[in-house]
């Protein structure tokens, strides 16, 4: 059984459906992620775990047990918030401390806590500062510590990584996941930024539109899209347009090239039109590349990313981009050029909505 | 002590010094200023400075603060101390709970903007006129006087009320030391973010102890800094008491406007010692505001 | 539970304010036995000293208002673009007046510039008024400032100086026609506050001796029952048209500036 269940979960402000039918079980120790773009709903459904927001209709389940009636005070849940909200007017250690105090834990055992605290998030030295002398990242470090301080059963993250520096963004979400692996701590993160999702969790939630529209480990996510939505918002994918030829032959044509997909098409008509999905890193112009399938297009634009070369093509009215990794002997091709781009037919990925 | 006058405060001392460092130029364009702050605001008040410590004929003497010791002047002082603190006190706690049952009590939000309008009037409405509304209120005849008698059987004679008394000073100066308040702790109630409370609601804190470790401290160097700024803003009123008791009730800025006017005391210098006292009563309470609020300030950046 | 609680606080505000207005207009009305009149202020309005003191004090405003902004948008416009470093000292100083009170300063006023002294303002009445006004504008300095500092900070001065200079523009011509008109809303605030400062204030006014409109009324509400109340509720008129007039001007200059 899951360590938090929430079932058939809703939310509506007015007449306004936020969060619409969410089911999500998470096992104990999970580091789950919930993606999406900003208002989509993932907030609100952190905030009712949290006691802050009442559900409309649904359950959430701490340990086996309801806690949709209790206070946020009763529930025993550690959150981190975007804009850190430490306590202005008490230290650093007094911030870490204030749950083991709140909760009459005093003396030698609440020292060695806050030090332990302290200690696990790299600012052993820093107890008697006061927050507004600290930096963001360490501020964020200091909330991250008063949440787990009193062993909370479950964590809360609310986009806590977006109000910091892109350097500090990456080195913070990377310790975050090693105290969360090191505490074993049930955790859920809240992100809209998709690479922040897939570097540290266990399991991705993406949500649309109040909905769970996938649920899965970040491989599955970023590599077998369920639904269209995911497939653009996860990753920058190709979405290309395609005509069926010969359904039993798994057969279709872009812009009048024909290839042979390794999905079924089902029960796809000749000259229906079916969505694919291509990521831009699946195919390659090199030479000698191996891949069973080809498509000949015109190079529109091609720009220099630093690690990568982002090339788009044309093939008939379809533009489809493709990543090159840069290396000193490679000559980027020319706009206008007529380029053969390889790529495994798998890797063409068939969007049912 | 003549040297004395010379040693105007920061502002204008640092001048000729940094003269040589900038351009003269630039100094032009503050000289309308300077000048203007030198001859209105800061030598009338050096003149009485230095008075206190002067005999008539110019020399140095401590007998004129001494002259403040004695009993009708100490009286004075300490009912004008008194009544500042009262209406200074009362009018942070009542201020205070208006603009949190706005801010804080969930009431409509539509209601924020006329208050805080209303309090920039109420906040002005001071002087003569407060006086005659009050009068019209809880004087003798007043409206609320009168219907407590007629309706209630209330005299608030027989129960000892008098307007042109401490407690009715008291009450007069509260009708622009809560809006004053109000105007001044409503941004300081905003700044209480919501993350705080609810950081501390998931930590497992109460209500009350959340307002006790995080919201109170918060709030304490502003509410004290409101404080110590009603008490000046009461202290130096001298229109409202006078035009609500006229000369009967023995407070300092009656007492002085009463020495500036026709010199009751019998000694000029006498009367820029009294003036010399408020000044340093004033300047105690204002100080300890801005220093309250640099520390708020600092807190919630 | 908490929303009641509310309510009271708010609803005991309200009484307060709202009680002594109550008293002073149903007391205004009642000059007739028995009935309600205007009789007061008939009385008031007819009244040739209070068309005089009325009339000196709205003079005397008006000239506090132009002096003071004068004297204060050149010099905060001057701080801001050349000194920033100085913006502490003068801010400290436009501070004072709140600390210290108007009675001591005008008693340090009757002693320094008396009819003995090297500048014999009170020998005059020009000379008395003069010092009157400098004396509204010290009292007005801390409200005037800080509104037209405020104001400064939501334009670029250095970026519109320079630009106006690179068109060929001179002081004058920067302050009147570029700094001005941006910031006239925080002047026009300003200046309302003083206005509604000056035209009640009694200190100043009865220790120069001037016939004001402060210490007419406090010389009316010695000797008369009803015209007090009646002068109270048309002071009051004017505190609330200037506050509205300050709440207008600010919205109106956010009206505009959306629309650009
Ligand atoms: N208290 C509220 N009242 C009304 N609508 C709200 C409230 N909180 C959030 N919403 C709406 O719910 C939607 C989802 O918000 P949120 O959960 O904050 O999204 P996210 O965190 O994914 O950006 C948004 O459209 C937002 O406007
Ligand atoms: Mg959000």
């Amino acid at each position: 059984m899951a360590f938090l269940d929430i079932k058939n979960l809703e939310k509506v402000f007015g007449q306004n459906r936020v969060v619409k039918d969410f089911n999500l079980a998470i096992e104990k120790g999970e580091f789950i992620s919930l993606l999406g773009p900003s208002g989509c709903g993932k907030t609100t459904v952190l905030r009712m775990v949290a006691g802050f927001e009442t559900s409309s209709s649904g359950a959430i389940l701490i340990d086996g047990k309801d806690v949709v009636s209790k206070r946020p005070n009763q529930r025993n849940i550690g959150m981190v918030f975007q804009a850190y909200a430490l306590f202005p007017n008490l230290t650093v250690a007094q911030n870490v401390g204030f749950g083991l105090k709140v909760k009459g834990i005093a003396g030698s055992e609440a020292d060695n806590r806050v030090a332990e605290m302290l200690k696990l998030i790299g600012l052993p030295d820093l107890g008697n500062r006061y927050p507004f002398q600290l930096s963001g990242g360490q501020q964020q470090r200091v909330a991250l510590a008063r949440a787990l301080a009193p062993k909370p059963q479950v964590l809360l993250l609310d986009e806590p990584l977006s109000a910091l520096d892109a350097k500090i963004r990456v080195s913070l979400r990377e310790e975050i996941r090693m105290i969360q692996q090191q505490l074993g701590i049930t955790t859920v993160f809240v992100t809209h930024d998709q690479e922040e999702a897939l570097s540290i969790s266990d399991r991705i939630v993406v949500m649309n539109g109040g909905r769970a529209d996938q649920i899965g480990t970040p491989f599955d996510i970023y590599n077998r899209p369920s639904t269209r939505f995911v497939a653009s918002f996860v990753g920058t994918l190709n979405l290309i347009e395609a005509k069926v030829i010969d359904p039993a032959a798994n057969r279709i044509s872009i812009g009048d090239q024909a290839i042979t997909l390794k999905e079924p098409l089902g029960a796809a008509k000749v000259g229906d039109t079916i969505s694919l999905a291509l990521r831009p890193e699946a195919g390659s112009i090199v030479e000698g590349a191996n891949g069973d399938t080809a498509l000949v297009g015109q190079v529109m634009t091609s720009n220099f990313l630093g690690s990568v070369i982002r090339t788009r093509m044309k093939v008939g009215t379809a533009v489809i981009s493709f990543d090159m990794f840069n290396s000193p002997g490679l000559t980027p091709p020319s706009v206008g050029e007529t380029v053969t781009l390889r790529f495994t037919a798998s890797d063409l990925l068939i969007i049912r909505e | 002590m003549q040297s004395d006058k010379t040693s105007v405060p920061a502002a204008t001392v640092t001048m000729p010094v940094r003269t040589r460092r900038t351009l003269p130029l630039n100094w032009l364009g503050v000289l309308p200023f300077a000048i203007f702050v030198t001859l209105f605001l800061i030598m009338p008040t050096m003149k009485i400075v230095v008075g206190a410590f002067q005999t008539p004929d110019g020399s140095l003497t401590l007998d004129n603060i001494r002259g403040l010791f004695t009993p009708s002047i100490m009286a004075a002082y300490w009912i004008s101390i008194k009544i500042s603190l009262a209406s200074a006190i009362l009018g942070c706690i009542i201020g205070f709970g208006v603009s949190a049952a706005v801010v804080l009590g969930g009431l409509p939000q539509w209601i924020r903007g006329p208050l805080l309008t209303f309090s920039g009037v109420a906040s002005n409405f001071a002087g003569v006129p407060l006086a005659f509304a009050f009068l019209a209120t809880l004087g003798p005849v007043g409206i609320l006087t009168v219907f407590l008698k007629t309706q209630l059987g209330l005299d608030l004679r027989l129960l000892g009320f008098n307007l042109l008394s401490f407690w009715g000073l008291t009450l007069t100066y509260l009708f622009f030391q809560i809006p004053l308040m109000v105007l001044i702790i409503t941004p300081a109630l905003d700044g209480l973010k919501r993350e705080w409370r609810e950081a501390a609601e998931i930590l497992g804190a109460s209500g009350p102890q959340y307002w006790r470790m995080v919201a109170f401290p918060i709030l304490f160097p502003s509410l004290l800094g409101t404080l110590a700024l009603l008490f000046a803003n009461a202290f130096g009123a001298v229109a409202t008491a006078i035009a609500l008791t006229g000369s009967s009730l023995n407070i300092v800025p009656i007492l002085l406007f009463a020495q500036i006017r026709g010199d009751v005391l019998g000694d000029p210098h006498l009367g820029y010692a009294l003036a010399f006292g408020m000044i340093v009563i004033t300047g105690i309470a204002n100080t300890l505001y801005i220093w309250l609020r640099a520390r708020s300030e600092r807190w919630l950046k | 539970m908490k929303r009641i609680w509310a309510w009271g606080a708010l609803t005991f505000g309200l009484l307060y304010f709202f009680l002594p207005l109550i008293g002073m207009t149903n007391f205004s009305l009642k000059m007739r036995r028995g009935e309600y009149s205007f009789d007061a202020y008939a009385r008031v309005l007819a009244d040739p000293k209070f068309q005089e003191t009325f009339g000196f004090s709205v003079m005397m405003a008006l000239f506090t208002i132009l002096f003071g902004i004068f004297l204060i948008v050149p010099t905060a416009y001057w701080v801001r673009l050349k000194m920033p470093g100085l913006r502490p000292y003068i801010e400290f100083v436009t501070l004072l007046p709140l600390v210290i009170p108007a009675i001591v300063i005008v008693f340090g006023y009757i002693r320094l510039y008396n009819t003995s002294s090297w500048l014999p303002l009170t020998g005059t009445t020009t000379g008395t008024n003069l010092l009157l006004m400098f004396g509204y504008a010290t009292l007005a300095l801390p409200y005037m400032y800080r509104a037209v500092d405020t104001g400064l900070r939501t334009i670029d001065v250095t970026t519109l100086t320079e630009a106006a200079q690179s068109l060929g523009a001179g002081w004058i011509t920067i302050l009147s026609r570029i700094i001005l008109p941006n910031v006239l809303v925080a002047v026009l605030s300003g200046a309302f506050l003083t206005f509604a400062i000056v035209i009640g204030e009694f200190t100043m006014a009865a220790l120069l001796n001037r016939p004001a409109f402060g210490p007419y009324m406090q010389l009316l509400g010695a000797n008369r029952a009803y015209e007090p109340a009646a002068l109270a509720v048309i002071a009051f008129g004017i505190t609330w048209a200037c506050m509205g007039l300050i709440q207008l001007v600010t919205r109106f200059s956010k009206h505009t500036r959306a629309q650009r």
